[in-house]
């Protein structure tokens, strides 16, 4: 297998570009007479490669999301917690020959170990997650979903304010860090308020995410301190990218057949 | 503004002085002052963290576990035995809480009553035995402490049994029994509350730090009380 493909991911976030440290050296090297070119070529069947993935940056800019979280919040978020975990991450897997050759969704579940999580599982389930976190969120985001969506959650919720009301609450009820998450499960084949701890996400349990929202202390604390309940009504008001939402709703649904086979009638 | 030690002293009871008062039969938790000012812990740990973790975070701790409590009572009352259950995790969260917070405003001196100063007797002996050195000690909950995935505790413990001291970790609010029979001697607070609005996320820098306060008066009085 040369690269890994990230063209199987269930989600819709970012392909993260593999890179082999050793071919780019290989591409910076001078031009050499023939003979060394050999023995370089010899060199590189048997150099380690390795896999690495990069940093992606969020679909906007670091202070589009004003006021609701600040600029100074998405530079420590996105610059230094997310960027630590892609370094992180990287130093592992060069170190740990096994995990090559995974994509980050594979990865993730892999590491996962069935509940006996491996070192990398926490760097590789915290990229996946904030990078699918800036995801969730747009400028000018909030309101209601509209058409399909709207129409699944009001069947699965009974309204859209209970659903609003469940996931708050998850929310608040979280103990500890982790993250509130809105899943489409595969096996009931309905949405669900899920909420899980530290980088645990419902990819482990092979259902497909659709929303998700960051509750570690880090992600809220220098724009409301300790009023969670501030910032996930404005969450749900002002940042939630229900547009990223449908476009996850209608990949997912190519995997999960949500209504009534439509049997055409002769 | 918190009260001096003395003050405090007097009004809190019970041994942990964790404060409490009995209404209606019901005994209730109270938030327990601080033994200093809230700028007292400076440089290390700002005013403004230290407000915000007494008087928001631990009163909700407190609050939750009272909450929790008196649904505890009204099942027992009426024989719930699924709801008593049910109600174990909150109880052990937010009253775990309020254990960990009430001996960790305990752990912290100002430098002026003593912070940072190096334990000396029988707790300074035990360290040097178990550890080597205060020096390895502190790094060694230093590195643990980083390593903790999430929120947590990190603690040096007694253990009254095998009569040795500790290294421990806990996630979220669970206190130091939940590893066995220890004593908690000294517990530093890893969530991210505790040191995010001043260290940011370079939680090392915040594990440094905090020995200039850590108040060994205090654990050496808890050693010798319960282990020797």
């Amino acid at each position: 297998m040369g690269w890994p493909s990230s063209c199987n991911n269930l989600s819709i976030t970012s392909s993260h570009l593999p890179v082999s440290a050793d071919a780019s050296k290989l591409l910076r090297s001078p031009k050499l007479p023939f003979r060394h070119q050999t023995e370089q070529h010899r060199k590189q069947r048997t150099a380690k490669v390795l896999a690495y993935y990069g940093l992606q940056k969020p679909p906007y800019k670091l202070d589009a999301l004003e006021p609701y979280m600040s600029q100074r919040t998405l530079e420590f978020h996105w610059g230094e917690h997310h960027h630590g975990f892609v370094d992180n991450l990287n130093k592992q897997l060069g170190r740990n020959d096994i995990l090559y050759g995974y994509t980050m969704d594979e990865l993730i579940k892999v590491a996962y170990n069935n509940g006996n999580p491996l070192p990398e599982f926490n760097n590789a389930a915290q990229v996946w997650n904030h990078d699918f976190f800036w995801e969730s969120m747009q400028p000018g985001g909030g309101n209601m979903p509209t058409l399909g969506l709207l129409q699944q959650i009001e069947k699965d919720f009974g309204s859209y304010t209970n659903f609003k009301e469940k996931f708050v609450e998850a929310g608040l009820t979280l103990f500890g860090s982790g993250w509130v998450w809105v899943v489409l499960k595969r096996n009931d084949r309905r949405l669900e308020v899920v909420k899980t701890s530290n980088a645990v996400s419902p990819l482990v349990w092979d259902d497909i995410p659709i929303i998700c929202l960051d509750m570690w202390e880090h992600a809220y604390y220098l724009d409301y301190k300790n009023d969670r309940g501030k910032y996930i009504d404005t969450f749900m008001n002002h940042l939630v990218s229900w547009n990223a939402a449908m476009a996850r709703m209608a990949r997912a649904q190519a995997f999960v057949n949500l209504g009534e086979p439509k049997i055409p009638v002769a | 503004m918190a009260l001096r030690a003395v003050a405090a002293g007097k009004i809190l009871r019970g041994g942990l002085g964790l404060g409490f008062q009995s209404i209606r039969g019901l005994q209730t938790f109270s938030l327990p002052d601080l033994p200093y000012d809230y700028g007292a812990l400076e440089p290390v740990i700002s005013a403004e963290i230290m407000q915000l973790h007494h008087q928001k975070h631990h009163q909700a701790y407190i609050t939750n576990f009272n909450k929790a409590l008196e649904q505890l009572d009204a099942a027992l009352a009426k024989g719930d035995a699924a709801t008593v259950v049910k109600l174990q995790s909150a109880i052990k969260f937010n009253g775990g809480g309020h254990v960990n917070h009430s001996t960790f405003w305990k752990n912290l001196a100002p430098v002026r009553e003593g912070g940072g100063e190096p334990p000396k007797g029988s707790l300074g002996w035990a360290i040097d035995t178990h550890f080597g050195s205060l020096e390895v000690l502190m790094q060694k909950m230093n590195a643990e402490g980083a390593a903790l995935q999430g929120s947590g505790w990190v603690w040096l413990g007694a253990d009254k049994e095998l009569k040795k001291l500790v290294v421990e970790t806990t996630a979220n609010q669970d206190p130091l029994v939940t590893k066995g029979p220890l004593v908690p001697l000294i517990g530093i607070d890893v969530w991210e509350h505790a040191y995010y609005l001043q260290y940011k996320n370079v939680r090392p820098d915040y594990l440094t730090n905090i020995w200039k306060v850590i108040n060994w008066k205090y654990a050496s009085e808890v050693y010798e009380k319960e282990c020797v």
